[in-house]
């Protein structure tokens, strides 16, 4: 907005000084409410930083946590477990979302799709703790033990309705002469839509997916009471698995300065990945066709 | 969309929809040239698969509502209404009453709010509108950043920088000098209530701002120039020109935070001090619905103890879904067409 302050050198000798100095206070308070806000981001990052990188080394990203007492040690099951409940996440997430988002854009101009675009809103808005609660009832309690799938399950439902409302914007994004364009050659609507609109919204598509999953790696909630933890390699999807915010989350609460030490390494790590999945996207984003869709 | 980019980083998320450009295309499909039979039984069975997947959004909003009640059921005959109105929870004697959870998340939830609505709007208001063209998409992607940290993050922050902080510094001085009201009395632990609703506070603020900035965002750039034409200063014209209008946008913001600050889990469990008691002062420990799940659920023995435990997540749920509707509503008539996010 450059031209306000040509406005504002005009009209400066007819304004009472009250004013004016209200304009000033508030654009001061204003700029402080940045500072204050960005204040706790600069020591969130800096304390994980400065804490956590003296612990990160080889052992703690190849072994397994040692008991209370003994140095050493790392969260490289946690790491593992996190992985491998993430791909059993996006394995049911991913396709059920964009298969909802497809659902919106191509055919949910009508109430039945405001009716599902609500409920992907308020499944968006539902505490993850409660989703915990719903994965434990449907799977947990069939298998009767905790596991990585459950974990899964209660990741994958977090995912769908952020990717699905995702989808559904990117592909509103593509012109509808490019749909009629193909449609008038001749080609089927599924083809049409897989193949020239799904093609067309693909880096926008993967931003939203990319977003839900990097939200998903971070949740802790869900994960206490079905994937549960272990302190051990698992690579059996049916049985209980560690996590890396979990991990975390009980190295933080425990008493001992070890694993308080090696909390801080595993946030780091965990940080790392996520802001290094959101920047990738949002750098694709900002260079992708999503400008030219605008 | 001309004037209405202007003030507004390109951020992915919610764009403003052009709806002259999104015809029915379903009427370019009935035309003869692609009548064969097999694409149309692909088209059938395509749009039955997708119809699927929009479907299990909302299987799976039923499900979550069908497991709450039939788990809740046990607990909800044993108590009745009287489970939201009584402070003992005795696992050992088989006692559950809510109320100190509902307290919890209630008073932990408001002052959060209270901390972060000024700050929050203050950020939206400077990234649109005061700050410089080439410090907008790095504040607001900064902003953005603090909703991407994962809540355990938070809490692991919290245990170990901000309650030593407000241990030794914050809460000495508040109990000085307003010790008077009654809201700092007691020993300053450093964890209890107060902690727990700055570290919600310092979450919701990104949600919040960016719900904001979309809503001025959508106010139209000639409102700005007609105030400004009058003669106002930059602020009045912020104030009668854009948080006028944007106002009912601004309170579903509002709202979405809240949901967000009473459904949060792990930062709060991590630092509010999980004792059921209902205390007036804001350094006394306290528990949250959300805190309570979190912490028995796995080790609740005995089928009213779980029943009990789901019967406080049903209430969360119930509590937070009106909540966000409320808030998906308000927000919807502000900007039309650009359907808002929760927590993305």
């Amino acid at each position: 907005m450059a031209n306000l302050e040509t406005t504002a050198d005009i009209s400066l000798p007819q304004l009472s000084l009250y004013r004016r100095g209200t304009n000033v206070l508030v654009t001061l308070m204003a700029a402080s409410a940045v500072i204050l806000v960005l204040l706790p981001l600069g020591a969130v990052f800096g304390y994980l930083i400065y804490k956590g990188i003296g612990s990160i080394n080889l052992a703690f990203l190849t072994q397994t946590p040692k008991p209370v007492g003994e140095a050493g040690g790392g969260m490289a099951n946690a790491i593992a477990g996190s992985a491998l409940i993430l791909l059993i996440a996006s394995c049911i997430g991913v396709p059920v979302g964009i298969g909802g988002g497809i659902y919106l854009a191509e055919y949910g101009r009508n109430r039945f799709g405001n009716l599902i675009r609500f409920t992907a809103d308020v499944l968006n808005g539902v505490p993850s703790i409660i989703v915990g609660i719903v994965a434990y009832g449907l799977v947990v309690l069939t298998q009767g033990h905790f596991s990585a799938l459950a974990g899964g399950v209660a990741l994958a439902i977090m995912m769908v309705p952020t990717i699905t409302r995702a989808t559904e914007e990117m592909l509103l994004l593509v012109p509808n002469t490019v749909r009629e364009a193909a449609l008038g050659l001749g080609v089927s609507r599924w083809r049409t839509t897989l193949s020239i609109t799904l093609r067309t919204a693909t880096s926008g598509i993967i931003t939203g997916v990319m977003l839900a999953f990097a939200r998903a790696a971070g949740e802790t909630a869900p994960l206490l009471f079905t994937a549960f933890g272990n302190q051990y390699w698992n690579w059996n999807t049916s049985q209980p698995t560690a996590a890396l915010p979990l991990q975390i989350f009980t190295y933080a609460i425990s008493p001992f300065d070890e694993w308080h030490r090696q909390a801080w390494a595993g946030a780091l790590i965990l940080i790392v990945l996520i802001v290094l999945a959101v920047s990738a996207v949002r750098v694709a984003a900002s260079r992708g066709m999503l400008k030219g869709a605008n | 969309m001309g004037n209405y980019a202007l003030g507004a980083p390109r951020l992915p998320g919610p764009q403003p929809v052009d709806k002259s450009k999104v015809t029915d295309i379903s009427r370019a499909q009935t035309g003869p040239l692609i009548q064969s039979g097999s694409s149309r039984l692909a088209d059938r069975a395509f749009y039955f698969a997708i119809l699927a997947c929009g479907l299990c959004v909302l299987a799976l909003v039923g499900l979550i509502i069908f497991e709450l009640v039939t788990k809740s059921s046990l607990s909800w005959h044993a108590f009745g209404w009287k489970f939201f109105f009584q402070s003992d929870w005795d696992p050992v004697n088989d006692q559950y009453g809510a109320l100190p959870f509902v307290y919890g998340t209630i008073v932990s939830s408001i002052l959060a709010l209270v901390l972060a609505v000024p700050l929050a709007v203050g950020v939206a208001v400077f990234i649109t509108e005061m700050s410089p063209r080439w410090l907008r998409v790095p504040l607001a992607f900064t902003t953005e950043l603090l909703a991407a940290i994962p809540s355990v993050i938070y809490g692991l922050w919290a245990i170990f920088v901000l309650v030593p902080l407000l241990r030794e510094y914050v809460e000495p001085w508040l109990a000085r000098y307003f010790g008077w009201s009654g809201l700092f009395e007691g020993a300053p632990y450093g964890i209890g209530m107060l902690a727990a609703g700055i570290i919600l506070a310092i979450m919701v603020v990104p949600i919040i701002s960016s719900i904001t900035r979309e809503v001025m965002t959508a106010v139209p750039q000639q409102q700005r120039e007609a105030v400004l034409a009058l003669g106002a200063t930059r602020w009045e014209m912020i104030r009668t020109g854009v948080l006028r209008n944007a106002r009912a946008g601004i309170m579903g913001g509002v709202i979405l935070g809240l949901g967000r600050a009473l459904g949060e889990t792990m930062a709060v469990t991590m630092v509010i001090g999980n004792r059921p008691e209902i205390a007036r002062s804001l350094f006394a420990p306290g528990y949250t619905m959300a805190s309570v799940i979190a912490n028995e659920f796995s080790e609740a023995t005995g089928d009213l103890y779980l029943s009990a435990l789901v019967e406080v997540g049903l209430a969360l749920f119930i509590v937070t879904i009106l909540v966000n509707m409320a808030a998906q509503l308000l927000v919807w008539t502000v900007t039309r067409g650009t359907p808002a996010r929760a927590n993305g």
